[in-house]
C-alpha cells in the first residue's frame, strides 16, 4: 500500500514537472490538467499515509516512530502530519491543492498570465516535493516491522493542536500561489487593476486559515503548557506571526492596486515577501537554529536545504523584481492625507514591525556569530513592536474615512476631541475607581477607540440603519475585522497588566486564598488514560457564593516516556482561574505539600475573539462579490 | 501632489519611523538581551553585573534539590567544570526537571552572588534539549 502512495508521490513530481512544462510555455489548459492530476496522486499518496496511520502499520517506518495502538484513532489519524515527515507531505498536498484550484477556479481573459502563475506554481511544488522524496521521505519501510510503536509526542495528543497545522500550511503553503501570480504578473509586466482583483481573493484564503492557525497555536499554548499566558514572543510563535504580518500589509495595498491601479510594485513585492517569511518560519522551526520552547527533535541538514530553498527563491524573485518593478505603472496622482496615504501608512508600520519581530527572533543568530550566547525576550518586544503598532492603532479610526486621492480634513479636530475623550475617561477610571496603571488605561481606550472606529466607519458609509444590511460583504467584513482589532486589544492589555499569578503549597485538606479565592486542596489521586496515567489533584474553589471543582493533572505517557501538564481552568465570563499542577514536595518535617501555579487571567477570551473575529471579517470580505453597483461607484469616488 | 513630492513624501515617512524603529531595537537589545553563562564561565570571567536578568544553564546536581514549608526551593547547577551556582526559586518546576538533567534558569545575581530564578526551562521531551546545554555539554565531554 505505501508502495503504491510512494510511487503516486513519484507521479506527482511529474506531473507538477509537465504542468510547470507547459504553464511556463504558455499553455493554460495542459497545465490546468496537469495540476489536478498532480494534486488527484498526491491525494492518493497522502491518503496511504493516513491509511497506514489508522491501521497502525507498524512496518511503515514513520508510523512505528510516531504512533501506538492504544492512541485514540482521531489522534492516530492526526499524527500522520505531527512528525516532520508527515507534515512535510502536508505540505506538498496543500501546495498542489493550490495549484489545482488555480487551475480550476481561474477564468479571465488573461489566459498567458493564468497560465504562468500556473507553471511557477507548479515549480514551487516540484521544489516542495523532491524536498518530500528525497530529503525526507514519509513511505519508508522498516523491515522486521516492531509489534508496537513509539507513540506520538503526547504535547499533541490534543485537539486543537491535531487541527493547528494544516490551519497553519493552509496559510503559509496558500502564500505560494500569490507568489506565483505576483511572479506571473511581473513576467508580463502587468500588475494592475485587474490582477490586483485576482490575487486578493488568494491572499485572503491564506491569510483566513493562517490567522486561525496561530490562534489555535496560541490557544494551546495557553491550556496546554501550564504557563498561565498566550503569547510568549518565543522564536517559532514569531515564525508564524511574521508571514501573518506581512499577509496583513498586502491584504491593505492589493486594496489600492486593485481600486486605484497605485501601488503596484510594492504590492507585487509584498506577495513575494509573505512567501518568503511563510519558507522562512518553516526553516526556523524545522531547522532547529534558535532555542524554542516548541522545538522538536530537529535534523540541521534538512534545515540548510529549507534554507538554500529560501535564499534561491528569494534572490529569483527579488531579481525579477528589480527587473520589471520600473516598468510598472501608477494610478492617479494622491496626496499624503488620502486613502493612498493612509494604506501607505499601515504599510510601512507593518513591515517596520514585522522587521522588528525578525531582529528580536534572528539576534541570537548574529550574537552566536560573533560568540555571545544570549536570548531576547517579552520585554524587548514590548519596547519596540508594541508601541509601533500602537501608532497604527491611535491612526486606524481616523484615516480609514479619507477619501481616494485627496480627503477632506476639516472633520479632524472631532476625531481628536473624540480621542482625547477616550483616553481622559480612562485615565479618570484609572485613578479613580478602576485603580488601573496609566499605560494600561491607555491601551484599554485604544481598544475601545478602535471598536467606536469600526462603528463609525460602516454608520459613514450607510447613513441610515435601514441601510445598514445591505452594505456589501466587504465593508462588514472590513468592519469586523477593525472592531476584531479593538476586541484583542483590550484582551491582551489586561492580560500583561492585570493577570496575577501564585504558587501555592497545599496540604491535602488545607485551605489558602488567592485574589479573592479559597482555594482547598481536597485530595490528589491516581487516574489512568487508554495510553497515559495521571496524578489528578482535587480542589474546591470558593469565590462569594460560588463554588468551582477543579482538576489539574500532571499525566505521564509511557511509550513516549514523557510527562504532560493538564490545567484546569473555571471561566466566570470575566475572568479564567487558571490552575496548573506541580508536584508533591517532601519538607524537612516530612509534610507533603502539592505544588500548583494559580493565574486569575481578566477576560482572556477577548484575544481569541478578537482574533476569530479579524479571520471572520477577512473571510466575509474574500465571500463578497464584487458588482459593480452605482452605489459602489459612488463610494468610491466619494 | 506631483510624483517627485509624492516619492518623497513617502521615503520620509518611511525613513523616519524606520529610524525610529532602529533606535528602539538597540535600546531594547541592550537593555534586554539576557547573556546565558554557565558555573564554569561565571568562575573564569566573574560575576555577571548584579540586578540583571541573565540566565545560567547546566545540570541539575544529584541530591541538591531541597524544599522549603512552601513553594520555596534550592538547588544546585553544574556544568562538569567543578564550578555550582545555588540557585532559589518558588515556583513549579517543569515536568522534566530532574536531578542529574539538563536546565536553564533565567533570573538575576543578588548583591551577594545569589541566585534568584523567575523562570526555568528543562528539556521538553526525551530527544530535545536546549541548545545551549547542548554546546555545553559538547565542549565538556
Amino acid at each position: 500500500m505505501i508502495e503504491a502512495g510512494h510511487f503516486a508521490a513519484f507521479l506527482a513530481l511529474v506531473f507538477c514537472g509537465l504542468q510547470a512544462g507547459f504553464g511556463l510555455r504558455g499553455d493554460r489548459d495542459q497545465s490546468g490538467l496537469f495540476a489536478g492530476l498532480g494534486f488527484a496522486a498526491m491525494g492518493f499518496a497522502f491518503f496511504t499515509l493516513v491509511y497506514a496511520f489508522a491501521r497502525s502499520d507498524f512496518s511503515v517506518e514513520l508510523v512505528a516512530a510516531h504512533s501506538h495502538t492504544l492512541k485514540p484513532f482521531g489522534y492516530k489519524i492526526a499524527g500522520t502530519w505531527g512528525n516532520h515527515e508527515g507534515s512535510m507531505a502536508l505540505w506538498c498536498l496543500v501546495g498542489l491543492g493550490f495549484g489545482a484550484a488555480g487551475g480550476w477556479l481561474m477564468k479571465s481573459d488573461r489566459p498567458k498570465f493564468e497560465s504562468r502563475a500556473l507553471g511557477v506554481q507548479g515549480l514551487l511544488n516540484l521544489a516542495s516535493l523532491a524536498y518530500l522524496l528525497f530529503a525526507s521521505s514519509p513511505f519508508t519501510r522498516l523491515d522486521p516491522a516492531p509489534l508496537q510503536g513509539q507513540g506520538l509526542n503526547p504535547l499533541l495528543q490534543d485537539p486543537a493542536l491535531a487541527i493547528h497545522p494544516p490551519m497553519l500550511y493552509l496559510g503559509y503553503v496558500g502564500y505560494s500561489f500569490v507568489f506565483a501570480l505576483a511572479a506571473a504578473g511581473l513576467i508580463e509586466g502587468r500588475i494592475d487593476r485587474q490582477w490586483a482583483k485576482q490575487a486578493r481573493g488568494w491572499a485572503l484564503a491564506a491569510f483566513v486559515p493562517l490567522t486561525l492557525g496561530i490562534a489555535l497555536g496560541s490557544y494551546w499554548a495557553y491550556y496546554e503548557l501550564g504557563w498561565g499566558g498566550w503569547w510568549f514572543w518565543d522564536p517559532v510563535e514569531n515564525a508564524s506571526l511574521m508571514p501573518w504580518l506581512i499577509g496583513a500589509a498586502l491584504m491593505h495595498s492589493i486594496i489600492v492596486t486593485e481600486k486605484r491601479g497605485s501601488f503596484s510594485a510594492w504590492t507585487a513585492l509584498l506577495a513575494v515577501l509573505a512567501f518568503c517569511f511563510s519558507l522562512l518560519g518553516a526553516f526556523l522551526v524545522r531547522s532547529g537554529v534558535l532555542t524554542s520552547v516548541h522545538s522538536f527533535a530537529v535534523d540541521p541538514l534538512r534545515g540548510s536545504v529549507l534554507l538554500a530553498g529560501l535564499l534561491i527563491l528569494g534572490g529569483a524573485a527579488l531579481v525579477l523584481f528589480a527587473l520589471r518593478a520600473p516598468k510598472l505603472s501608477g494610478g492617479p496622482e494622491w496626496l499624503a492625507t488620502s486613502r493612498e496615504g493612509a494604506l501607505m501608512g499601515n504599510n510601512l508600520i507593518l513591515t517596520v514591525a514585522t522587521f522588528t519581530v525578525l531582529l528580536g527572533t534572528l539576534f541570537p543568530l548574529i550574537a552566536e556569530a560573533v560568540g555571545q550566547t544570549i536570548s531576547v525576550g517579552e520585554p524587548y518586544f514590548n519596547l519596540t513592536f508594541t508601541p509601533i503598532m500602537a501608532l497604527a492603532l491611535v491612526a486606524l479610526p481616523v484615516v480609514q474615512a479619507w477619501a481616494w486621492g485627496k480627503a477632506d480634513l476639516s472633520s479632524l479636530w472631532k476625531w481628536a476631541l473624540g480621542f482625547a475623550g477616550i483616553v481622559a475617561a480612562f485615565w479618570l477610571a484609572g485613578i479613580g475607581p478602576l485603580n488601573i496603571p496609566l499605560l494600561a488605561g491607555v491601551g484599554l481606550a485604544l481598544g475601545v477607540w478602535l471598536i467606536f472606529g469600526a462603528g463609525q466607519e460602516i454608520w459613514r458609509r450607510a447613513k441610515t440603519f435601514a441601510r445598514l444590511p445591505k452594505m456589501p460583504l466587504r465593508v462588514w467584513g472590513m468592519t469586523l475585522a477593525h472592531a476584531g482589532l479593538g476586541i484583542f486589544v483590550i484582551g491582551a492589555v489586561l492580560q500583561s497588566s492585570g493577570r496575577t499569578q501564585t504558587t501555592l503549597a497545599l496540604q491535602e485538606g488545607e485551605t489558602q486564598t488567592v485574589a479573592g479565592w479559597d482555594v482547598r486542596l481536597d485530595d490528589v489521586s491516581s487516574v489512568e488514560g487508554p495510553n497515559w496515567y495521571a496524578e489528578r489533584a482535587t480542589l474546591t474553589a470558593v469565590r462569594g457564593g460560588t463554588a468551582a471543582q477543579m482538576q489539574p493533572q500532571k499525566r505521564y505517557y509511557p511509550a513516549a516516556r514523557m510527562p504532560t501538564t493538564e490545567t484546569a481552568i473555571h471561566k466566570t465570563g470575566t475572568s479564567d482561574l487558571y490552575i496548573a499542577l506541580g508536584d508533591g514536595r517532601r519538607n524537612r518535617a516530612g509534610e507533603t505539600r502539592w505544588t500548583f501555579e494559580v493565574f486569575l487571567n481578566p477576560l482572556i477570551d477577548f484575544v481569541y475573539l478578537g482574533v476569530v473575529l479579524i479571520a471572520l471579517g477577512a473571510g466575509l470580505s474574500m465571500a463578497g462579490k464584487r458588482t459593480r453597483t452605482r452605489k459602489d461607484a459612488e463610494e468610491e469616488t466619494a | 501632489m506631483r510624483a517627485r513630492t509624492k516619492r518623497l513624501w513617502g521615503v520620509g515617512a518611511a525613513a523616519t519611523l524606520l529610524i525610529g524603529a532602529v533606535a528602539l531595537a538597540t535600546v531594547a537589545l541592550r537593555q534586554h538581551a539576557d547573556l546565558f553563562y554557565t558555573p564554569g564561565l561565571i568562575a573564569e570571567q566573574g560575576m555577571p553585573e548584579s540586578g540583571k536578568r541573565v540566565r545560567v544553564g547546566g545540570w541539575v546536581q544529584e541530591g541538591s534539590i531541597a524544599y522549603g514549608d512552601g513553594a520555596d526551593m534550592t538547588f544546585l547547577i553544574e556544568d562538569g567544570s567543578g564550578e555550582t551556582v545555588e540557585v532559589s526559586y518558588t515556583g513549579i518546576t517543569p515536568d522534566l526537571f530532574r536531578e542529574g538533567e539538563g536546565v536553564v534558569a533565567t533570573g538575576r545575581f543578588g548583591e551577594t552572588g545569589d541566585f534568584t530564578a523567575d523562570s526555568i526551562l528543562a528539556k521538553h521531551d526525551e530527544n530535545y534539549e536546549p541548545r545551549e546545554l547542548k554546546k555545553a555539554r559538547q565542549a565538556t565531554s
